[in-house]
């Protein structure tokens, strides 16, 4: 995918930037088979895609949406001034490589797998750290994804010791039923309560014969595959997998097993779409099966050749996700600007634009804290013993779902109860808007925090200094317009020093800062 | 009773009612969630108009307090259980006594009546405070909203609810165990004030901010308004229109009058000094003026009575606290007439052990006990002067008349004028009614009918 080449705004005269400092000149057009399939759809509507995005909209977008960080105003400058075509491409690759990508991407699968420690799931702290390791070790080193499942489904052990076996932990109550649920939601996007009885309890079997044991240690606990249980009838038990299929289980077999050789095996078709599809929401908002997780028959995909494209891709990578998100990433679909040219009631379900969604809720305080230099504390008073978070480390990497924050539940952390996708809530409020608007918290780390200070301070060249401000915390350059605005405030600014302050607090409350654009 | 509603200004309703009729559907803009719920829309018209609590105190004793030192006292039973607090006071209603360490509440027990049978056999904090303020036993894959969360909802913007502070106010952190709004999300989610009603400065996060001038305010505000590159580029998008009500719903708030309700300077001396001056103390006093303004619910959450050690001094401390801040805002509530419309709930998670803990590492302390424990009710329909249940001699087991707190929640829910039968939104669309059912296998008297 080449990208646009229009100059950045820096060097741009007002005349020749031709829309707006997101787009680009370009129209989508059919180069990959994600464009063709996305077009083909657009066009039997009569709707016009979006133009492509600007390289700067571009920068900000992939950094947000694969690393879930913002980039910095040098890393910003030098993509920005970068001439070669591809350097969208190895933007990508250098994303999908950094620790960041690891550390979002366990975020979110944290939120899936309900990581941690309080009521109701009460996994306790030990086993939440073990845990959430585990899960961004598999991610960082990109074990095929049907291994992470694997050993997701057929671990046994400690707790602290073997932490894939907390994903049995991690359910609000422990029997059969109750996991096949969580199962199904979490790798065939399903809602098993939506199936008829018969069909879950033959899916429950599989999981009927988990033993838990606690041992000496405080809070550890050993997940194991209890052949006793479930056959106090003498008879072997059948399970059904939820394709139907009835299988008997033999008595020494782990039928936790047998249910993963199924999911798992390579023609089988719900592993492959949860997961294609999900990481399309993920990286596009939204699912082209939507909710990403309450797939059947009557919630169809709004594009079906797409999913079923993707699926093959899954499958033809062996699994190796990171593939999958390299080539949407790389698509002009994913690249297409969010400026909306069609109103078009399908517009949204056929990806005609990319949608603005609200940063989430950890990624944005840590934007806050990378853009101003100040630090987030965190400490739980609860569970017991009490858990204090080192300054330096970022809210993205919190392992866990308990830690007292104020900030993050205002703006919409999953309670991670579920582990449904539309637990995170990116709605915007009034409180939150009281927060950024106006709250000591916030406005102490613009005024306190080393960064934004020593800039507006040191800087001889307000316009330089605006530019940096631009810069660290939209990633672009001001418009002509805006350096006007803003020099004419910092002229008149009756604020004095604080004015250059101020004029970073509203970039800082602008929807653009604030959006996924 | 009539709310004493600030009479708002012409053009601030009209605005308000535009907003009503915009985007979200409701007003409820701090709490838009079009997106997971069915429309909010369908709640409001669930709740009876015969509502005889328009208004919840929640007085949360976040901890455990136990029964004996203070609504169910046994001076009878000796030292092991009564510790150095062994009498009791008679209060200005024949028969009832409450613990020696509470006079002014003993002046006002014609207001409130007390549940000394309260039940649900939990010791564990986080279980305790889920299962009192929901009513619900943990663990069947939901996590239930909890009372406030339930009650905003209901008569909230759905019941017309204008008020530009939020329905639903928690003094001044949230409790942090448990999701106060369960699977309701953030639209049920309460404002938490942050900052300290006792301090010399009572600063609401978000809402007053040190140090920049209402002129700077505006200043930057403008220039908010000027740097709107996005906006201009993405005229007419629900996203960015939905943040923009929300900023325009935050202005009012920080530049308008409705925050001063905050700004207890505004109340005299004398009356600041008879709640108390002290955090709670000055909170109860903010949650009487919150209920002036209309908010629906408002929770305290007073910290500091998981007293495993020490129990007796802090007890010596604490207890006075209590009585001068409830004791002044039921008598206040009552002069002012809102106590009729305004229901006070006070409770902690559970008790705490009747035995004293002598024994080393305690020394003197009182464990979690939820086999039995005190709460008091007070006006929304709750008839004062009363004693609901017993419990043993020694305060250890329910004798009489048990009352799960699932009863209690139903009966809050009833004099609210929300059906226990009515549907609770579920986000996956589930069956719910909004009353707490008995749990299966526990005894219980129902609903709590003989103070209603």
């Amino acid at each position: 995918m080449t990208s646009s080449d229009l100059c950045s705004s820096d060097c741009a005269a007002p005349d020749e930037v031709p829309f707006s400092p997101y787009e680009s000149r370009e129209e989508l057009a059919p180069r990959g088979r994600i464009e063709a399939l996305v077009l083909q759809r657009l066009k039997s509507l009569g709707i016009q895609p979006a133009r492509l995005c600007s390289d700067e909209v571009f920068l900000r977008r992939v950094y947000l949406d694969v690393i879930g960080t913002l980039p910095s105003s040098r890393e910003a400058r030098q993509f920005l001034q970068e001439r070669s075509p591809d350097r969208r491409a190895k933007l990508i690759d250098r994303l999908l490589e950094r620790e960041e990508f690891a550390e979002y991407r366990a975020l979110k699968w944290c939120d899936l797998l309900r990581v941690k420690s309080e009521f109701p799931i009460n996994l306790w702290p030990n086993a939440v750290q073990a845990y959430h390791r585990w899960i961004r070790d598999s991610i960082r080193s990109n074990v095929p994804y049907t291994r992470f499942v694997r050993e997701l489904l057929t671990s046994s052990g400690s707790n602290f010791r073997v932490p894939p076996v907390n994903f049995y932990r991690a359910v609000q109550n422990r029997q059969p039923q109750t996991i096949a649920r969580a199962v199904a939601l979490t790798f065939m996007g399903c809602r098993a309560e939506k199936w008829s009885a018969e069909r879950l309890n033959g899916m429950a079997a599989f999981f009927s014969q988990i033993g838990f044991k606690s041992t000496g240690e405080w809070k550890e606990e050993i997940v194991f595959f209890d052949p006793q249980k479930a056959h106090s009838g003498a008879k072997p038990l059948t399970a059904v997998f939820p394709d139907g299929k009835p299988v008997r289980l033999s008595p020494g077999r782990d039928p936790r097993e047998v249910f993963a050789d199924w999911l798992t095996a390579p023609g089988n078709p719900w592993l492959a779409r949860c997961i294609a599809n999900r990481i399309w929401y993920w990286l596009l908002g939204r699912g082209i099966v939507h909710e990403p997780d309450d797939i059947r028959p009557d919630n169809p995909p709004s594009n079906p050749e797409l999913l079923a494209y993707l699926e093959r891709e899954v499958i033809a990578a062996r699994y190796d996700l990171k593939q999958i998100f390299r080539l949407i990433l790389n698509s002009g679909v994913y690249q297409l600007s969010s400026v909306a040219r069609s109103s078009h009631p399908q517009a949204a379900a056929q990806f005609a634009r990319y949608p603005l969604r609200r940063l989430d809720a950890e990624v944005l305080i840590d934007a806050l804290n990378q853009i101003t230099g100040a630090t987030e504390e965190y400490s739980s008073p609860i569970p017991e013993p009490f858990t204090f978070i080192p300054p330096e480390k970022r809210s993205i990497s919190l392992a866990d779902g308990s830690i007292t924050s104020a900030f993050l539940e205002m703006f919409g952390r999953p309670p991670r109860d579920t582990g449904m996708e539309s637990e995170r809530n990116n709605q915007p409020t009034a409180a939150q808007r009281l927060h950024l608007l106006n709250s000591s918290h916030i406005q102490r780390k613009i005024e306190r925090g080393p960064y934004l200070t020593g800039q507006t301070r040191s800087s001889r060249n307000p316009q330089a200094a605006i530019e940096e401000l631009y810069l660290t915390i939209l990633s672009r350059f001001p418009t002509p317009e805006e350096r006007k605005i803003t020099a004419e405030y910092l002229r008149t600014g009756a604020a004095g020093r604080d004015s250059a302050l101020d004029i970073a607090w509203a970039l800082i409350n602008s929807a653009e800062f604030l959006y996924r654009h | 009773m009539s709310v004493q509603h600030r009479p708002l200004s012409e053009t601030e309703m009209t605005r308000r009612e535009a907003l009503r009729l915009g985007l979200c559907g409701a007003a409820g803009l701090l709490l838009p969630d079009p997106q997971s719920f069915a429309p909010v829309g369908q709640v409001g018209c669930q709740t009876a108009g015969s509502a005889k609590a328009k208004a919840v105190i929640q007085i949360w004793l976040w901890g455990g307090p136990c029964h004996l030192d203070t609504f169910d006292p046994k001076p009878e039973v000796g030292a092991d259980y009564t510790g150095p607090l062994d009498k009791a006071i008679e209060t200005n209603v024949s028969g009832i006594r409450i613990g020696e360490l509470l006079p002014e509440l003993a002046k006002q027990a014609d207001k409130y009546a007390l549940i000394r049978s309260m039940t649900h056999g939990s010791n564990a904090h986080e279980t305790a405070a889920y299962i009192v303020q929901t009513g619900r036993k943990p663990g069947d894959g939901q996590v239930y909203p909890g009372a406030g969360a339930v009650v905003s909802l209901f008569r909230g913007y759905e019941a017309g609810y204008k008020g530009l502070i939020p329905p639903y106010i928690v003094l001044t952190e949230l409790q942090g165990r448990f999701s106060e709004s369960g699977f309701l999300g953030s639209r049920a989610r309460p404002f938490a004030t942050g900052g300290d009603p006792g301090a010399a400065r009572f600063v609401v996060e978000g809402i007053s901010a040190a140090g920049i001038s209402e002129q700077r305010q505006r200043d930057r505000r403008d220039l908010l308004h000027r740097l709107n590159t996005l906006e201009r580029a993405h005229p007419k998008d629900p996203a960015l229109q939905a943040l923009a009500h929300c900023e325009e719903q935050a202005y009012d708030l920080i530049l308008g009058d409705s925050g001063k309700v905050f700004d207890l300077t505004q109340e005299k001396d004398d009356l600041r000094a008879r709640y108390g001056r002290n955090t709670f103390g000055q909170s109860c006093l903010l949650a009487r003026r919150l209920i002036e303004r209309g908010v629906v619910f408002i929770t305290i959450n007073y910290k500091g009575w998981d007293t495993h050690k020490q129990h007796f001094q802090i007890m010596r401390r604490k207890l006075p606290e209590l009585d001068r801040g409830l004791a002044s805002l039921l008598q206040d509530l009552s002069e002012r007439g809102l106590l009729d419309s305004t229901l006070v709930w006070v409770s902690g998670e559970f008790g705490r052990t009747p035995r004293v803990q002598w024994e080393a590492p305690w020394n003197g302390g009182r464990g979690h006990y939820g086999a039995v424990f005190s709460s008091l009710v007070a006006g929304g329909g709750f008839r004062g002067g009363q004693v609901v249940g017993a419990s043993d001699a020694r305060g250890e087991e329910v004798k009489e008349r048990p009352v799960h707190p699932s009863d209690l929640i139903r009966s809050i829910y009833t004099l609210a004028g929300i059906s226990p039968e009515a549907a609770l939104p579920h986000p996956q669309g589930l069956k719910v009614q909004v009353g707490p059912p008995t749990p299966e296998g526990v005894r219980t008297g129902g609903i709590l009918s003989e103070i209603m």
